[in-house]
């Protein structure tokens, strides 16, 4: 019982879990919403490859904002980055996935 | 051989001389033949004396060519032949002196090209003023032909006639190649006339600026570190966090909502109070407005007090005389010499009379006004609006005293909202929507209709009587009557009918009658119609000679009206009998009538001598017990008068633009004198009693006669 209601609850969470989640981010809010779209189209598009997506938004958030954009996105890793104040946006997607974005040359 | 040769070297002559004879110009032997003829010959001494025989005789010599120091037995082997073999093409040339000339005439093509050229060059670089002589032209020119002559070296007869001959036609291209150039705007590339002797290459360098180094280093932009740690757990925590934050402002919007509505409301009130603090000149109206009002309460005090008590101790000692007290006087600069065409009191606030600016003169139209004074501030008007064409009539609604209707001069009807600050009104009829073609006259508001629809009607001296009705935001016309003259259809001889219109100028509704009306025509004839036919009149009245200027049915008696016109008569008519009841001449064109609101048997003319007439028909019937000029000069003429609906007052316009306010005198307003132990009677009923009795003493003397 205990079990199947656990399901229940992970299929329900991975269900639920569809939306971008923004944990910590210092961008002015038009640019934060323009972000985030970014990043939930590119992990959409390239759900099974973490490089294309970071790659994709990497090369729009340069096009974008300015050149030296860096793009993290993966299941689990630390961190610890220097960032242009005002340009940084840290994620959570789809349930598993974490994106940072943030820009420093 | 050699005779062949000199024969051959002739030939060659003499080609040669007749090309030179050519080139220096054909007319030289007719020239030469002119000379002979104008001039004697003048002949040597010793000139031979030949005979006839002689000078005829014929010697036959011919000029060799031949050089005499040339070799003429040179021999050449030939291989082709294998043997020697005298060659006979000598060269018999012998150049004794030569020398490059530098001069070219004027006139020849080559000359003009040289000029042409000089001159552009001249044109086109006016900035280097070469002024170069034509000699070191000339030498430049030369300078091919030199090279030509050069390269060939000794050239023989032949050449020197080859070059001759083909020279020019080479110069013809390059001519044409040159003309073509010089067509083209480019220029600089007919610079290549400089040669050794005329042209020296120089160069100069300016120094070079010192270049310097600056430097600046700006402050890199802010930096921050950020650390974190991203996993699955973390993951999840964040969204199921997320996730019970919202369930729980799910909730608390659905327990909520009412309150946060009124929040928000509460929230939207303060904002626009402030937003209306910020608007100061809003705020401070109301505030303004009662200074404005204390200000004038003090400065009219004396005036407030002659309205509320004052009554004239003179009256007691008079017999039924009473006089007009003048009180305030109102005026506005905008509506300076505006003439004052229409006063109307408000049926809600006794205390605020509306008054529109306008002209009769026919010559002198112009803009117009609509101002609305309160007494309690005779300064300054409450409310303004000016238009663009005269106003010449106006009223009041009775249950929406804000709304005024205005009959334009230029046949517009309009209605302006007092609540609206618009400046403009708010309905407006155009003239697609029916206007009048002629001034309007008089404007009455009318009971709504069974739609519940605003109506009013109106009546211009284009002869319709029209009905407005508001619908929605639309001005819908109905023409009630066209007023037709029927007595004065004039018979033209062809036995055309001529229809002249009747000019409607005043109208009046019936108080209890509904659908009964009469109406005042610039003939001078009244009408008594029905709403109900729009082609027939119940009723016509010969009432006067003039246009008539008001007609008005009595507040109290439902058979009376009174009417007065420019014909200086004011007359009192039962309206079922075709002859008036009483006639007053006042000596003058009479502007306005007017019922007073409080006896059935007094009223109030103006003249346009300046007076203010008032009868009381119980008092005296044959006289005016008031009659009083009221303007200040005697030129103004007065043309509209009102009573106040509950204060014994009347407001009084000229045609200067100013409104004078006039306290009636108790002798204008006495009511039946009180008896000891009796009642004294009042209403309606007592009023009509009042006027019938009188009425009874005209009738019966006219069954008399």
């Amino acid at each position: 019982m205990g079990e199947t209601e656990g399901k229940k609850e992970e299929a329900d969470y991975k269900r639920l879990q569809t939306f971008p989640l923004v944990k910590h981010s210092d961008m002015p809010e038009e640019m934060r919403m323009e972000t985030m779209e970014l990043c939930v189209t590119a992990c959409e598009k390239f759900s099974n490859n973490n490089e294309s997506a970071a790659k994709m938004i990497k090369e729009t958030m340069d096009k974008k904002f300015g050149s030296c954009w860096h793009v993290v996105i993966g299941e689990g890793f630390g961190f610890e980055i220097t960032h242009e104040v005002k340009n940084l946006l840290y994620l959570f997607f789809g349930g598993t996935l974490a994106v940072c974005v943030w820009k420093c040359s | 051989m050699p005779s062949k040769q000199i024969r051959k070297q002739s030939v060659i002559l003499t080609r040669g001389a007749r090309k030179r004879e050519e080139d220096s110009g054909t007319d030289v032997g007719e020239g030469a033949d002119d000379w002979a003829q104008s001039k004697a010959a003048v002949r040597p001494p010793d000139q031979l004396e030949l005979t006839d025989a002689e000078l005829k005789e014929e010697f036959t010599r011919i000029l060799t060519a031949n050089n005499p120091h040339a070799p003429q037995n040179i021999v050449r082997y030939s291989f082709k032949e294998r043997t020697y073999k005298l060659i006979g093409f000598v060269n018999q040339m012998a150049i004794h002196f030569s020398q490059v000339g530098n001069l070219i005439p004027k006139d020849s093509d080559e000359g003009r090209r040289q000029h042409y050229r000089d001159e552009l060059v001249a044109g086109s670089q006016e900035s280097v003023k070469v002024v170069t002589s034509d000699t070191e032209i000339l030498e430049e020119e030369e300078e091919p032909k030199e090279g030509e002559g050069e390269g060939e070296g000794e050239a023989e007869g032949e050449a020197e006639a080859g070059s001759q001959t083909d020279v020019p036609a080479a110069a013809e291209t390059t001519e044409k190649v040159i003309e073509e150039e010089l067509m083209a705007p480019v220029q600089p590339k007919e610079r290549k006339l400089t040669n050794q002797f005329n042209f020296s290459e120089r160069a100069s360098q300016t120094f070079n600026n010192p270049l310097r180094d600056r430097e600046c280093q700006m402050e890199p932009p802010p930096r921050t570190n950020f650390s974190a740690t991203a996993n699955q757990w973390e993951i999840y925590d964040a969204y199921v966090d997320e996730l019970e934050k919202l369930e729980k402002t799910k909730e608390k919007e659905k327990t909520k909502t009412p309150v946060a509505k009124k929040t928000e409301k509460m929230a939207m009130r303060k904002l626009t109070s402030m937003e209306s603090q910020s608007d100061d000149i809003t705020k401070v109206t109301q505030a303004a407005k009662i200074v404005e009002r204390m200000v004038n309460q003090n400065t009219y005090d004396d005036v407030a007090q002659d309205f509320k008590y004052y009554e004239d101790a003179a009256d007691e000692y008079r017999d039924q005389e009473g006089t007009l007290l003048p009180l305030w006087k109102f005026q506005n600069d905008k509506a300076k010499r505006l003439a004052v065409t229409a006063l109307c009191w408000n049926p809600k606030y006794k205390d605020l009379f509306a008054v529109g600016h306008g002209s009769y003169d026919f010559m002198k139209q112009s803009r117009g006004m609509l101002l609305l004074y309160s007494m309690k501030n005779p300064s300054f008007p409450e409310y303004m609006f000016s238009s663009e064409s005269g106003i010449m009539c106006l009223d009041m609604h009775m249950d929406h005293p804000y709304l005024v209707v205005v009959g334009y001069y230029d046949g517009n009807v309009a209605i302006y909202n007092l609540k609206k600050p618009h400046s403009q009104p708010c309905f407006r009829s155009t003239s697609k929507s029916g206007k009048h073609t002629d001034p309007v006259w008089q404007v009455k508001w009318q009971k709504d209709d069974m739609d519940h629809n605003l109506n009013f009607f109106s009546v211009s001296s284009d002869g319709r009587i029209v009905s407005w009705t508001l619908v929605k935001s639309e001005l819908v016309h109905i023409d009630v009557i066209k007023l037709k003259d029927e007595g004065s259809t004039t018979e033209i001889p062809e036995g055309l009918q001529l229809h002249t219109v009747g000019c409607g100028t005043a109208f009046d509704f019936h108080k209890e009658i509904d659908y009964l009306f009469l109406v005042g025509t610039e003939e001078g004839k009244i009408y008594k119609c029905s709403k109900s036919y729009s082609s027939q009149f119940l009723d016509t009245y010969d009432a006067h000679n003039m246009a008539v200027d008001a007609v008005l049915w009595n507040p109290y008696h439902a058979r009376v009206f009174i009417s007065c016109s420019s014909d200086w008569t004011v007359k009192i008519w039962d309206h079922a009998i075709k002859t008036p009841m009483f006639i007053y001449d006042l000596n003058a064109a009479v502007g306005d009538v007017a019922w007073a609101p409080y006896s059935s048997t007094v009223f109030a003319a103006v003249t346009t001598d300046g007076k203010a007439h008032v009868f009381d028909l119980a008092v005296n019937k044959y006289e005016a017990i008031c009659n009083q000029p009221v303007v200040a000069k005697k030129k103004n003429k007065i043309t509209h008068v009102q009573f106040n609906p509950i204060h014994p007052i009347i407001i009084v316009g000229d045609d200067r633009g100013h409104i004078t306010c006039l306290k009636l005198s108790p002798n204008l307003r006495k009511m039946p004198k009180e008896k000891k132990g009796q009642e004294v009677q009042k209403g309606p009923a007592v009023e009509i009693a009042k006027l019938d009795k009188l009425l009874n003493l005209v009738r019966e003397v006219k069954t008399k006669t």
